[in-house]
């Protein structure tokens, strides 16, 4: 019993020795701070260490999610934030921020279903949406079969696996569901967390991908870098040209190319359901959050520096982490936009 | 100057009268604003906890704790599934750890050879060293897929269709759930209950089972006539320690409960606890009703233990009290 009373103020202590010493590194101001997606901070950490080791600055970026960083932005604590889910412009102009994307990724449905390899099963936007919804019940329902001839589905109930925590992927992930079936928009809808109807929640990318793999006969969603690192099966999906398609770095950035970013005020654009032939129906990109009159103008100019190293000689390091890096006439796009809103 | 202790003290030999008392009188002090600091932390932690769940009591009132929607978008929160979760998992936890604590206690004290209690109650005491995220990762990696595959769907053939308890063992069995969190938990609280009841079980003085060996007992009587009621108060004592801790356990049960907001009758079934939706929730709670109903959350785990305790408290009184003994 004593060395249960014991243990909790010592944890306590060693939290905040923990907590001092990052006080300490960023008082000293070295190097650049940042916060917030998670589904960025593999190739943003990979960026870091490229970075540093041609000369740049320490960047420090904490994967605390999407609405961490959008608050610590805003807060001021940190010199960047990133979030998977686009601000609008009246929300960017009231809080003095910039927005521009740094990097795209896709959503994925992975299944584990016995005896089925991945790409084989076809679903559409609407059943997915249903099974999601938990209207459709069970893996040889009509619905499913359909799409499916010649597929043996077991006559097994379908485990849905979705995000116990709010987070962007959740949001792209929806917002693709709520553009394709009016019945997932007007009862659940779009969100970084949603009311789910049925279903297990598991904690981040890992939580869902590791429940998806132990639980048979499960279907859930994580982004594209972990079905490749798990070898996780997935559905293909129909996009709004009507075709079938796999989740691939060419699908991904068919789907950047046929999004109209030239149009969208400050990038905010979600590119879920692009129109392109072979786009992947729900791609999902990383914002980058700055002031635009920053506090610590050396620390803005340094990230900037970053940002444009990691637009350019980044992106093919973005492409062997299973990134998609963006379209060239988005990163010229991107760079205007810096120099003529962040002063 | 004695006047002023709460004690009597017994004079010191003459000339260390003087600095004898100073020193008591220190010891006194330095021990008691021990025992009060441990008062005032816990006081200061209820406080803060409802001080920062205020916005979520008063939004929701009662439904806080009735209330079963835990709506994000909607910006509804009701506590009772994490509250329903949270005692359910602890009720298996301990349904399974006592029996099994108290006989490796009995085994240990009464039964094994001589040799082999040192490495067995050693082994037990490494259990509770485990850290629960590794608990965690063998309930979620190893434990879940054998629920699933054997256990559940033996449960659910043989109990499903059951009249009363059927509801508790239908649904699709995946693993996740009620029943593999209250298993997993129960695995963790059996090193703590067993410890101190293997400690207590010792401590019956050997004259009293002696006597009883002379009046030609068997095993099974000195067990059931003499250790279990000379220590029962402390082995009450040993399952509500187990108990408290399987109530605020996180991190093992995250894994294997499925931190779903829906209220389900089947054991089977996803559900979710307190300390599990905090840990989930905490870091994207953006809105200061949702930050502020998980705070309330907190508060309310901590109202189930204070409850939960005071109940073991006047169980332990009432069962002495029909005992005739005095504590």
């Amino acid at each position: 019993m004593t060395r249960m009373l014991i243990a909790p103020p010592f944890a306590v202590l060693l939290a905040a020795c923990g907590s001092n010493t990052g006080n300490q590194q960023g008082g000293q101001g070295a190097g650049v701070t940042g916060a917030g997606s998670t589904f960025v901070y593999p190739v943003l950490s990979a960026w870091a260490a490229d970075y540093k080791a041609q000369g740049g600055q320490n960047i420090n970026y904490q994967s605390i999610g999407s609405g961490g960083g959008i608050a610590q932005v805003k807060a001021g604590t940190v010199d960047f934030g990133a979030t998977d889910q686009p601000l609008s412009s009246d929300d960017l102009a009231e809080s003095k921020l910039a927005q521009f994307p740094i990097v795209i990724g896709g959503i994925v449905p992975v299944i584990n279903v016995a005896g089925l390899q991945p790409g084989k099963l076809k679903l559409t936007g609407p059943l997915l949406a249903d099974i999601f919804a938990g209207r459709v019940k069970s893996w040889n329902d009509p619905a499913i079969a359909k799409l499916n001839p010649g597929v043996a589905l077991p006559a097994t109930s379908i485990a849905v696996v979705h995000r116990s925590d709010a987070s962007g992927t959740t949001f792209n992930f929806t917002h693709y569901l709520s553009q394709v079936s009016p019945a997932w928009k007007g009862a659940e809808g779009e969100g970084k967390s949603v009311n789910w109807p049925t279903g297990v929640g598991g904690k981040g990318n890992e939580g869902v991908a590791a429940y998806v793999k132990q639980i048979p006969n499960s279907i859930g969603y994580v982004e594209y870098a972990y079905v490749v690192q798990n070898h996780m099966p997935f559905a293909s999906l129909q996009n709004a040209a009507g075709n079938f398609v796999v989740p691939s770095a060419q699908s991904f950035s068919s789907a950047a190319e046929s999004a109209d970013w030239g149009a969208a005020k400050d990038f905010n654009l979600v590119m879920t359901n692009a129109s392109g032939a072979n786009a992947y129906p729900i791609t999902a990109t990383t914002f980058i959050l700055m002031p635009k009159t920053p506090a610590n103008k050396a620390k803005s100019d340094e990230a900037l520096k970053f940002f444009r190293y990691a637009l350019s000689k980044g992106q093919g390091q973005a492409q062997k982490l299973d990134y998609v890096p963006l379209p060239a006439a988005l990163v010229k796009q991107i760079d205007d936009y810096i120099g003529a809103t962040i002063k | 100057m004695s006047a002023t202790l709460a004690y009597p003290v017994e004079p010191g030999p003459p000339g260390f009268e003087g600095r004898g008392r100073v020193v008591d009188r220190l010891f006194h002090g330095v021990t008691a604003a021990a025992a009060w600091l441990v008062l005032l932390l816990l006081g200061s932690v209820a406080v803060a906890m409802a001080w920062g769940g205020r916005l979520a009591f008063k939004t929701f009132g009662l439904g806080f704790i009735t209330g079963s929607d835990w709506d994000v978008p909607a910006a509804k929160f009701g506590a009772l599934v994490p509250i329903y979760g949270t005692l359910m998992t602890s009720i298996i936890a301990l349904i399974i750890a006592v029996p099994v604590s108290i006989g490796i206690a009995l085994f240990l004290t009464d039964i094994a050879p001589r040799w082999t209690r040192g490495p067995i109650a050693i082994a037990i005491e490494l259990l509770a060293a485990i850290p629960s995220i590794i608990y965690g990762m063998w309930g979620l990696f190893v434990f879940a897929p054998f629920m699933a595959l054997h256990v559940e769907p033996w449960l659910t053939d043989h109990f499903g269709n059951k009249a009363i308890i059927g509801p508790l063992f239908s649904g699709p069995p995946i693993g996740i759930g009620m029943l593999t969190a209250g298993i997993v938990l129960g695995v963790m609280v059996i090193p703590f209950i067993s410890s101190v009841a293997r400690e207590v079980f010792s401590a019956v003085p050997p004259a009293l089972k002696e006597s009883a060996v002379a009046l030609g007992s068997t095993r099974w009587e000195i067990l059931s006539r003499v250790t279990l009621p000379y220590t029962r108060s402390a082995i009450v004592g040993a399952i509500f320690l187990g108990l408290g801790r399987a109530l605020g356990e996180t991190m093992a049960v995250t894994f294997v409960l499925g931190n779903a907001h829906d209220l389900s009758a089947s054991l089977l079934m996803p559900s979710n606890s307190i300390a599990a939706a905090i840990a989930n929730e905490f870091t994207e709670a953006d809105t200061d009703l949702y930050r502020s109903s998980l705070i309330a959350l907190g508060f309310l785990l901590f109202v189930v233990t204070f409850i939960v305790l005071t109940i073991a408290k006047l169980l332990l009184m009432r069962i002495n009290r029909q005992l005739g003994r005095t504590h």
